[in-house]
């Protein structure tokens, strides 16, 4: 079990900020996303889009945010633990156990939940035949690529995902792209080659199409597609790997006793607490009078929530409230002389 | 303001008052319809806020840009008529406006 001062969920831009807040008053966290990188949102729904109001920067993309908050929290050498979903939370005197899917565990007198609107997840196909095949024959992800080979592959989706997952594996095996409108919009180059395996067909491209439904006994047989037109087409498939784009979901997170409007979580504007003692949420998932789902509101969120972790962390330290202009301890810990 | 019909799943629906200006996605979520979930707040980039709008109004609305079209591919059961509800701003023009909301959203 790790121990630390603050377990921050969510690696986004306030998770980020909140390793910094928490860092120039000497507390220690550690960082757990289920993503297999930092950004949040930032990273998976904006990358390459443009933010205008990050105060003193006129305009960055959510990649140029994420890589700049990175570069700012380095003094610290925070860990970061990517890919863990933090599954309990539970009490242990004055501290929190946080335990993760992969059976990592973390405890801490704070924990501060950034988590966004929740945990990105595949958006999977909406056919309920399609849940027991799941894992055997039907994927959201290819983690190893020779468990495709030699096989009938259906790839519904119209995005890099699926035209480069249909490019790669139509190298060994037969690939039926499917998509529902005729436009892709993936990368160019992409497009291009994959028109060209169309024409000497190696991949065979079905649009504007949707799935059906799916035919089986113990395995998967064939799917049938429907055409807008209604026209239905039957398509020999051993394995149907769907990439419809990511949705968020709150999780886990509903089930740890916090007080909660819809999706959010109830905070105490003045620390960010939530009802119970040492669990802070700052940024898009908390509520409060007034809230606005800004990056910048969570900057501020976490500035406040770090100075009540600091008197939970260090209960016979006074708080002392100092800028990182002036402070010369301050200074030290960001490694400046 | 204008008249806005949001009808849900099981056919029910609820007429407002929606201010002209806001989106439809904005007046649903001030007016608690259920049914549009639009988890990112209206920024294009999550499709919680997708609805199917009635069939004589979509040639009324100003065509999707790409982002919108792009994004619907990420919707729960996309259609021919399916919109973001956030991209829809109400006016005049738009009194009477109808939209059905999906049977879920993520």
């Amino acid at each position: 079990m790790k121990k630390t001062d603050v377990i921050i969920i969510g690696a986004g831009p306030v998770g980020l900020f909140a390793v910094h807040q928490l860092g120039i008053k000497g507390l220690k966290a550690v960082v757990i996303d289920n993503l297999d990188k930092a950004g949040g949102q930032c990273i998976e729904l904006y990358p390459d889009k443009p933010i205008y109001d990050i105060p003193a920067v006129p305009e960055c993309t959510g990649e140029e945010l994420t890589k700049r908050l990175i570069e700012q929290i380095k003094p610290f050498k925070t860990e970061l633990y990517l890919n863990e979903r933090v599954e309990e939370v539970h009490q242990e005197k004055e501290n929190w156990i946080v335990k993760t899917n992969n059976n990592e565990e973390f405890m801490a007198p704070n924990i501060i939940i950034a988590g966004g609107v929740g945990s990105f997840e595949p958006r999977k196909i909406s056919l309920k035949e399609c849940e027991k095949f799941e894992g055997k024959s039907v994927f959201y992800a290819v983690k190893n690529k020779d468990n495709f080979k030699n096989k009938n592959i259906s790839i519904f989706g119209g995005g890099d995902s699926a035209l480069d997952w249909a490019l790669e594996l139509s190298k060994f095996s037969k690939v039926t792209l499917i998509h529902r409108r005729d436009e892709f919009r993936g990368a160019q180059h992409t497009l291009t080659e994959i028109r060209k395996l169309e024409k000497e067909g190696k991949v065979s491209i079905k649009t504007p199409c949707q799935i059906d439904s799916i035919e089986s006994d113990k395995e998967l047989k064939s799917i049938n597609i429907k055409y807008d037109d209604g026209k239905i087409e039957k398509i020999s498939t051993d394995v149907i790997l769907g990439f419809f784009g990511l949705i968020m979901k709150l999780g886990p997170i509903a089930e740890w006793g916090l007080n909660m409007e819809k999706k959010t979580i109830e905070v105490n504007p003045e620390n960010f607490e939530t009802n119970k003692k040492g669990i802070f949420a700052a940024g898009d998932i908390c509520s409060y009078p007034g809230k606005l789902k800004l990056i910048l509101s969570g900057f501020h969120e976490v500035a406040l929530a770090s100075v009540e972790c600091f008197k939970r962390a260090r209960p016979n330290e006074k708080y002392r409230f100092e800028f990182t202009t002036s402070s010369k301890t301050i200074q030290d810990r960001l490694g400046k002389k | 303001m204008s008249k806005i019909t949001y009808k849900d799943k099981d056919g029910n629906s609820k007429t407002i008052e929606v201010e002209n200006g806001l989106s439809v996605m904005e007046g649903a979520v001030q007016n608690d319809i259920p049914g549009i979930d639009a988890d990112c707040g209206g920024g294009m980039a999550c499709a919680t806020c997708h609805v199917y709008v009635e069939e004589k109004w979509l040639d009324k609305l100003p065509k999707a840009e790409e982002a919108e079209v792009d994004m619907i591919d990420m919707a729960f059961e996309p259609k021919k008529n399916s919109r973001l509800s956030c991209q829809i701003i109400v006016s005049d023009e738009l009194n009477g406006l109808e939209v059905a909301t999906p049977k879920k959203q993520s």
